[in-house]
């Protein structure tokens, strides 16, 4: 491509009323359902996500509700079987899959590497589609006969339930051809589409973060299709591969499912894990500590994530052997979670650090998905699993590393990228507000179900005996918290959209390319392309109090722009 | 070389977010291999299942396998080798514009789908006929191999039923069986040089005492395993077929005729796994020993 | 009642014993041979975990304060990275990880491996209860156990894979239809301990709780001996209500009028059924005992034929003692 170069002032996009920005050029719904535009389709991702979160959590409240007293307190046993259920599938495979990869990836990933968009437009409109197809049939189930299986699909028992296994699992497998779409795209977008200048080294931790999740999106996803695809012939035709009355083997398809769904629960964390690689440096004021360790450990999380899907099937009667290997195995993945958790300290160490919404959610993060990991450490071992499989310990365990770990990441991405987004700055005080309550309301739904777990409360449990009534209770007052604490999420969120202060293109000072352009950024996202460089260089930025945002010191080096300029 | 750049951008089969043709090629490339693992992945599982039981129950592949037609399976293998080669053909015309070659290569190829659909369904067919189905309904019918249908209801029962003490190979136990020639019944060929599963059951239930040898213990998720894994092949040729209509389509339309074969190459590539995935079922399923 | 009145009696002096049998904040009693070696890896791994986290936390609070964004102060040049550091954060983790999992395999070991000598106890897992069936035949849905004596359970499923779960011995194996899963323990304290069904198996899955009643030396075989002769023992109406209870009936059937998966059979002995084929029968005791032997034979009307059958598992004297039960349970109200 060409190189030649000259320097222009750095400073870019300070005019805020930029007339043709992605949100305002094309009006009208069909501009949005059939753009091509990464950055409209990362937003429609958002909002659909983000629909099912609350979807998925107001299932959760009434799980919570329910759990108030043992028996009966507002709803029926097969109700509340269903309850979590939906719960689980919604929050897994309508939010948590897609989140950050599908929405904040969506919108970041082309503008971090300085390019218009993705290399597969069209795919990444399917992947969309695809979504809202399947969450259509998925949702459709809870008409039909609300599924009653757990998230988990067990078989025999999902083989010979009388609810609408067929029309939830039909959902989840589109939803796996959206997912794998996404992945398929960033693979390719990241191989063939980095800028002048970005070696693989130089890339981003969240492009990392997001090429190791894709790999394991391309060559996971299709083993819980193929699984999914034969629970649906089990059920519809019977051909007894599951099935113990026909010959077949139910343990068979824990396998199956697993093999799947232990990489998925990286899928959720690595891009995570990307998005807090970014924000402690910037927060920090600081160039990220150990760049290749944490690269690194990115990619040997989703190898070695592959190897360890049998630690679910502990108490299944596999043999000890299997049982041996697999734990083992489990303990090899801790170890560069362990690198990146110390690698974010060290990046704080000497730094000038703000406490700004986003690095508050850094903050609670690190607390909380320590705890989340360090509880898979007492799950991975042998002898103390068999005692806490299955209990409120393990749904303690996942609460704090999905919720802990990905969720609060999200939300610390949200907050990062809003102004890049909507051109539109929030509230730090409500920000702060909200943040607060949902670290306190979450410790206290959650530790409490470690207590209750390591006691022997099983989970799946309608009723329950009364010894756990008070720890039960403490973790239903500490969910209502947590959702008052995003109420006030979704208050000043949207009151930023319309009377928001506008935002600069740099408002927290990072060096990485998408904060180049505009904010919100224009639809072919910039008017030059540039060389990339160290983008954890922090000190060739400094803040000008005319436009409250970052600039460059010394003009970042362009090439000339062809690219943008037809 | 930034002239050469400059004009490519404008370039009508470069989308605008690429630099160059060759950028937007080497995308789509990539692209398509990873969906191609994807696939091999997708059967991956199936394969999979089927060496899990294979290992577990090797008797019901032992069985099961001698009512699959070799002569049918091997012809089908033949059609699918040329198929490949006609459209890697296709692609070659596409690179040197030979728009007419192209076209009729890939009516060929079209061609050859259609007959492996047409045998396949001559096989299913007869497996119909015969109840020799996936687990939940696995009813052989001994008329199968048997002229006069004679208290074969009940004995067919004891076919399907399971029989854990079962010794199979087949093979052997049966040699003698004599069940007399059914001309129209393709797939099942006569008892002495066939399978003798049934024909040995139906003679013992014809005779009217217990049966000393039958179908082994679950042979009904041998034939899960074979539609299931057929099956999702089938669909998979099936949409070979649609993509290379398209392809025809396009090139109708002109669309090849600047040298532009990216899509061509496309479905070659996905057509050439379809064709690999076949040549694996084939040796799995049909010539077991 | 012998042997609730012996559990309860049991229970009341168990809770005298000091410190409640080593329950602690994190897990409760520890009442197997096993369980201590569960507990100290726990608490081993605890104590790594507690370590780990107040250091992260520790330095984290103290870097906010330390180098918090304020005037004159600047992030000061450090190193981006320093190879030693990082492998010492690497290596340290991955030798703890390492002992961690050697303890918790040479634990699992010890759990899955029974003693030759140990004594056999039948169980079966069924939508939604549990029953043992012990040596001489007799079956309970309570699992009664002899102290320091190793048992060895054989289990299965009639129906979906359960999971028998006993926390006070931190034993926990999964009961899958269609094979024989195997778990052993050796209790080490008499008491009334809880047993739970952990793998989700549907509407009750919550409900399938059944007791671990552990005997002290010489009063097992006393109970089992009493036990397993009720029939002669108690009136058959009683005997009835003990194998209506314990043999999972009232799982399905209430005897409230109140209809479950199962009709209720309060007041139906001697009543008009409809049947599902439209026909209609009078309850009596042979329609009663057929029921019990081929449920799908005839179905009341309104209710799906899931029914297991009770062929082999139930003696004729059995059977008529729940046909004397059901007749107990009067004409007065109506089932239909
Ligand atoms: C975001 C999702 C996520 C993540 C990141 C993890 C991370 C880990 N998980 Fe978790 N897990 C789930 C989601 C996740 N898990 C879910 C959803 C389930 C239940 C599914 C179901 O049954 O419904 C589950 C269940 C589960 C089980 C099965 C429990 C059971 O059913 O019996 C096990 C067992 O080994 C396990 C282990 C681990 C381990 C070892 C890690 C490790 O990767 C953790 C690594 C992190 C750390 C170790 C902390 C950071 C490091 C330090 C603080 C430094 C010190 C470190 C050391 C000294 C080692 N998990
Ligand atoms: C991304 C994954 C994810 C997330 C974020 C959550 C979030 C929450 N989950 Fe969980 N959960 C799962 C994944 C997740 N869950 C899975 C996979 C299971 C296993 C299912 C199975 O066993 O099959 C499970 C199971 C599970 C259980 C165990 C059920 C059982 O075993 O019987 C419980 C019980 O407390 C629970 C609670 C919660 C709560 C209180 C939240 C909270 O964090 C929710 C917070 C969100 C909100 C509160 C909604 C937003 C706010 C509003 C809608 C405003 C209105 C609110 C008010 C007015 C208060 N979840
Ligand atoms: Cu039985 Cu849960
Ligand atoms: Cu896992």
């Amino acid at each position: 491509m060409a190189v030649d170069t000259l320097t222009v002032d750095g400073a870019v996009g300070v005019d805020h009323a930029d007339p043709g920005n992605y949100l305002t050029t094309g009006r009208g719904v069909l501009s949005w359902l059939f753009t091509l535009d990464h950055k409209r389709i990362g937003l429609m991702y958002l909002v659909a996500i983000t629909a099912s979160f609350f979807l998925g959590g107001i299932f959760a409240l009434l799980v919570r509700t329910e759990l108030l007293t043992p028996g009966q307190t507002i709803m029926t046993a097969d109700a509340y079987n269903q309850m979590f259920t939906l719960h689980g599938a919604v929050m897994i495979f309508l939010f948590i899959i897609p989140g950050i990869p599908a929405a904040l990836g969506n919108f970041v990933l082309p503008l971090m590497l300085g390019a218009k968009d993705v290399a597969l437009p069209r795919l990444n409109l399917a992947s969309f589609w695809f979504w809202m197809f399947g969450a259509v049939f998925a949702l459709v189930s809870i008409i039909v006969g609300a599924v009653d299986t757990g998230w988990t699909f067990y078989t025999p028992y999902s083989t010979t339930t009388s609810t609408a296994v067929i029309s939830m699992t039909t959902g989840v497998f589109i939803l796996g051809f959206s997912s794998i779409f996404t992945g398929l795209n960033f693979i390719v977008t990241i191989h063939k589409m980095r800028p002048e200048g970005m070696t693989w080294f130089k890339m981003p931790l969240f492009l990392w973060g997001l090429y190791s999740t894709a790999i394991i999106q391309v060559l996971a996803t299709p083993v819980l299709a193929i699984t999914l695809l034969l629970l649906i012939a089990e059920r519809a035709l019977g051909v007894g591969i599951f099935d113990p009355s026909l010959g077949g083997d139910p343990v068979l398809y824990q396998h199956f499912f697993w093999f799947y769904s232990h990489p998925a629960v990286y899928i959720m964390i690595l891009p995570a894990m990307g998005i807090i690689s970014e924000l402690v440096s910037v927060f920090s004021g600081k160039h990220i500590f150990g760049y290749r360790f944490i690269a690194w450990s990115s990619i040997a999380i989703a190898l070695l994530s592959f190897l360890v899907w049998g630690h679910h099937m502990f108490t299944s009667g596999q043999s000890s052997i299997t049982n041996m290997i697999f734990s083992a195995l489990t303990f090899s993945v801790a170890i560069p979670s362990a690198v990146k958790v110390f690698n974010w300290l060290a990046t704080m160490y000497k730094g000038s650090i703000r406490l700004a919404a986003p690095m508050l959610y850094v903050l609670s993060f690190l607390f909380l998905f320590a705890i989340g990991g360090l509880t898979g450490l007492f799950l991975g071992a042998l002898s103390t699993d068999v005692h806490l499989h299955d209990t409120y310990f393990v749904v303690a365990h996942f609460h704090y590393v999905m919720f802990g770990g990905t969720v609060i990441a999200f939300l610390g991405g949200i907050h990062y990228w809003w102004p890049k987004m909507f051109g539109r700055m929030y509230s730090e005080r409500w920000a702060q507000v909200s943040a607060l309550l949902i670290f306190v309301g979450f410790n206290l739904t959650f530790f409490t179900q470690f207590v209750m777990g390591s006691h022997g409360m099983p989970r799946r449990y309608y009723n329950y005996l009364e010894q756990f009534t008070t720890l039960h209770q403490a973790s239903t007052v500490g969910s209502y918290v947590l959702g008052l604490g995003f109420l006030i999420m979704a208050g000043y969120l949207g009151h930023s959209l319309f009377r928001g202060r506008h935002a600069p293109s740099n408002p927290w000072g990072s060096a990485t390319l998408e904060w180049e352009t505009t904010s919100p950024p224009p639809t072919h996202n910039f008017d030059r392309e540039f060389s990339a460089d160290d983008p954890y260089n922090l000190d060739s930025l400094r803040f000008d109090p005319a436009i409250e945002g970052w600039v460059r010191k010394e003009p970042r080096s362009i090439l000339l722009a062809e690219g943008g300029s037809h | 070389m930034a002239a050469q750049h400059h004009e490519e951008c404008h370039d009508p089969h470069v989308a605008h977010h690429f630099e160059s043709a060759d950028q937007q090629f080497q995308s789509a490339k990539l692209g398509m291999w990873l969906f191609l693992a994807t696939e091999i992945l997708f059967f991956g599982g199936l394969f999979v299942a089927y060496s899990v039981y294979r290992s577990n129950h090797p008797e019901i592949f032992v069985f099961g396998h001698q009512f699959l037609d070799k002569n049918l399976g091997a012809f089908n293998t033949v059609v699918l080798i040329w198929s490949s080669f006609t459209i890697a053909w296709a692609v070659r015309a596409a690179q040197l514009k030979q728009i007419k070659l192209l076209k009729w290569l890939l009516v060929a190829t079209m061609a050859c789908a259609f007959v492996f659909l047409g045998v396949k369904y001559v096989e299913y067919s007869s497996k119909w006929k015969h109840g020799l189905l996936w687990a939940a309904k696995f009813q052989p019918h001994l008329e199968a191999t048997v002229g006069d249908g004679h208290g074969e209801g009940d004995a067919s029962h004891e076919a399907g039923g399971p029989q854990p003490e079962a010794e199979v190979p087949a093979a052997e136990a049966s040699g003698t069986a004599e069940a007399p020639a059914d001309p129209d019944r393709p797939t099942i060929p006569l008892a002495p040089d066939g399978p003798p599963g049934l024909a040995a059951e139906a003679e013992v239930a014809g005779a009217g005492h217990g049966a000393p040898m039958a179908t082994p213990d679950m042979a009904k998720i041998f034939f899960s395993i074979y539609f299931l894994m057929t099956g999702l092949h089938g669909i998979h040729v099936l949409g070979g077929i649609a993509a290379m209509a398209w392809l025809l389509r396009c090139a109708a339309r002109g669309d090849f005729d600047t040298g532009h074969f990216t899509r061509v190459d496309m479905v070659a590539l996905y057509w050439h796994v379809v064709d690999l995935v076949w040549i694996y079922l084939f040796l799995l399923l049909y010539l077991i020993h | 009642m012998t042997s609730t009145a012996l559990a309860h009696l049991l229970t009341v002096v168990s809770a005298l014993l000091p410190e409640d049998k080593g329950a602690t904040f994190w897990m409760p009693p520890k009442v197997s041979t096993v369980a201590h070696g569960v507990d100290w890896l726990f608490n081993f791994i605890l104590a790594i975990s507690v370590f780990f986290f107040l250091l992260i936390v520790v330095l984290m609070v103290y870097f906010i304060f330390r180098y918090r964004h304020r005037e004159g102060h600047a992030a000061e040049r450090s190193p981006t990275h320093n190879l030693g550091l990082e492998i010492t954060w690497t290596v340290i983790p991955l030798i703890l990880v390492i002992v961690i999992f050697v303890f918790g395999f040479k634990g699992f070991l010890d759990m899955s491996t029974p003693p030759a000598n140990a004594y056999e106890i039948l169980v079966e897992g069924q939508k939604w209860n549990w029953s043992f069936t012990y040596p001489n035949g007799y079956v309970d849905s309570n699992l009664h156990v002899p102290v320091n004596r190793p048992i060895r359970l054989v289990m299965s499923s009639q129906d979906v894979i359960h999971s028998l779960y006993v926390p006070a011995f931190r034993i926990k194996m999964d009961v899958v239809p269609g094979r024989y899963s195997k778990a052993w323990f050796e209790a080490t304290e008499p008491g009334e301990y809880d047993l739970f069904c952990a793998e989700y198996c549907g509407t009750s899955h919550s409900d399938m709780i059944a007791h671990v009643v552990v005997h002290p030396v010489g009063e097992f075989e006393r109970w089992l001996e009493k036990a397993s002769d009720f029939l002669e023992t108690m009136t058959p109406v009683d005997a009835g209500r003990k194998l209506f209870q314990v043999r999972g009936c009232q799982q399905c059937h209430s005897v409230d009028g109140s209809a479950k998966t199962g009709p209720s059979l309060l007041g139906v002995f001697g009543h008009e059924q409809a049947l599902a084929d439209g026909s209609t029968v009078v309850a009596d005791e042979n329609y009663i005992r057929e029921s019990i032997l081929e449920p799908q034979a005839r179905v009341v009307a309104g209710y799906d034929p899931v029914m297991p059958t009770y062929q082999g598992r139930l003696n004729d004297r059995e059977i008529m003692a729940i046909i004397e039960y059901l007749k107990s349970l009067g004409g007065t109200s109506s089932g239909e």
